[in-house]
């Protein structure tokens, strides 16, 4: 690697900007390693649109970051010059696409999230993450309708589709619990009324899985034993490759621009 | 990729209140949820649409091109079926 990277001094907001953009970050380029790979073009036209609608709400929150750090760093410095451990996003984003049932399990799983996360936090008291959450929020409430769908028919399609969605499913549970762990930093952002718990949104959450695996005729897992690290820079084997790929060219041509 | 269980579905788009759904193009969807997402993420991506209708393929009887002397040549000599004699007012709009 021919630069550096970056420090960010990761203030409580900074800290949790930083964690939603890569969130949105990794999850946009995993859709993006499926252009010209999808299983039919309408579907490498979708994800892509998925990625573009995620890579968007990636950039507003690593503006925002860098805006309320106040350091000199940009979006494309947060983006391009941190390495593994220095990223934040959730372990169940940075995993990789799998088959097609995989990849969409993933999206499911996190769709439902989001949009719950971005419809609350439209109320939230720091009016650009709200502004955020409400085009963010659309776009979600579009890829869980679109996940979900597929969802239903792996479950309900044939044999072999349903084994494979069952076990991406099983996968990929225990990847999920992260998505609503709190740390001290967000809990002082919620009692402020920056952040929302995103505690409250899991019985929501499991009743939108539970009827969607319902009509896919798919079971949920019954452990609760979750994986956790992301939030903190512990990540799984899979983000270094994901970044040394997506941030190849600003490590070889530091500044290079199109 | 044409299989049994993805058949052609064509795709209308309305792009403005007042406008008629115009035919844009088609698609392979299993079904009619699955081909109105698909229209909307191939065919509206920048904005054009406001509705869509998606309709089967099979579902279209078309002309016969080897007719088309029988269908359509007559049509040609008869000008004076053009509204061409007066003018439309402005405020009609779309017509």
């Amino acid at each position: 690697m021919a630069i550096s990277n970056i420090e960010v001094a990761e203030t409580p907001l900074v800290l949790y900007a930083l964690r939603r953009a890569d969130d949105a970050l990794v999850l946009g380029h995993r859709l993006s390693e499926w252009c010209g790979h999808a299983p039919m073009l309408e579907e490498d036209m979708a994800l892509s649109n998925i990625a573009l609608d995620l890579i968007g709400q990636a950039r507003e929150l690593y503006s925002y970051a860098a805006k309320v750090e106040d350091k000199g760093n940009d979006e494309d410095k947060l983006a391009y010059l941190r390495d593994v451990r220095q990223y934040r996003n959730l372990l169940l984003v940075e995993q990789p696409n799998g088959d097609f049932a995989q990849t969409l399990v993933r999206q499911f799983f996190y769709s439902a999230f989001a949009d719950l996360y971005w419809r609350a936090m439209m109320t939230s008291r720091d009016t650009t993450l709200a502004a955020i959450a409400a085009r963010s929020e659309k776009e979600s409430a579009y890829h869980l309708r679109h996940a979900s769908e597929w969802i239903i028919r792996f479950g309900d399609g044939t044999e072999e589709s349903h084994k494979r969605a069952q076990v991406a499913i099983d996968h990929l549970w225990a990847f999920t619990g992260e998505m609503f762990a709190v740390d001290d930093g967000e809990r002082a952002l919620i009692h402020a009324g920056v952040a929302i718990d995103p505690g409250t949104l899991r019985g929501r959450w499991l009743t939108t899985l539970s009827e969607v695996a319902s009509e896919a005729m798919l079971t949920l897992p019954q452990n609760d034993w979750m994986q956790q690290g992301g939030r903190s820079g512990r990540h799984s084997e899979h983000l270094g490759h994901l970044l040394s790929e997506l941030q190849s060219m600003q490590r070889t041509f530091p500044g290079l621009t199109w | 990729m044409a299989t049994p269980n993805t058949p052609l579905w064509e795709v209308f788009i309305r792009s403005r209140n007042g406008l008629a759904h115009k035919h844009v193009g088609s698609l392979h969807a299993s079904d009619a949820t699955m081909a109105l997402q698909a229209a909307r993420d191939i065919y509206t991506r920048r904005g054009e649409g406001l509705s869509i209708w998606v309709v089967p393929s099979s579902a279209i009887t078309a002309s016969d091109p080897a007719e088309k002397g029988m269908m359509f040549e007559p049509a040609e000599s008869k000008i004076y079926r053009h509204p061409t004699f007066y003018e439309v007012p402005e405020d009609v709009g779309h017509m």
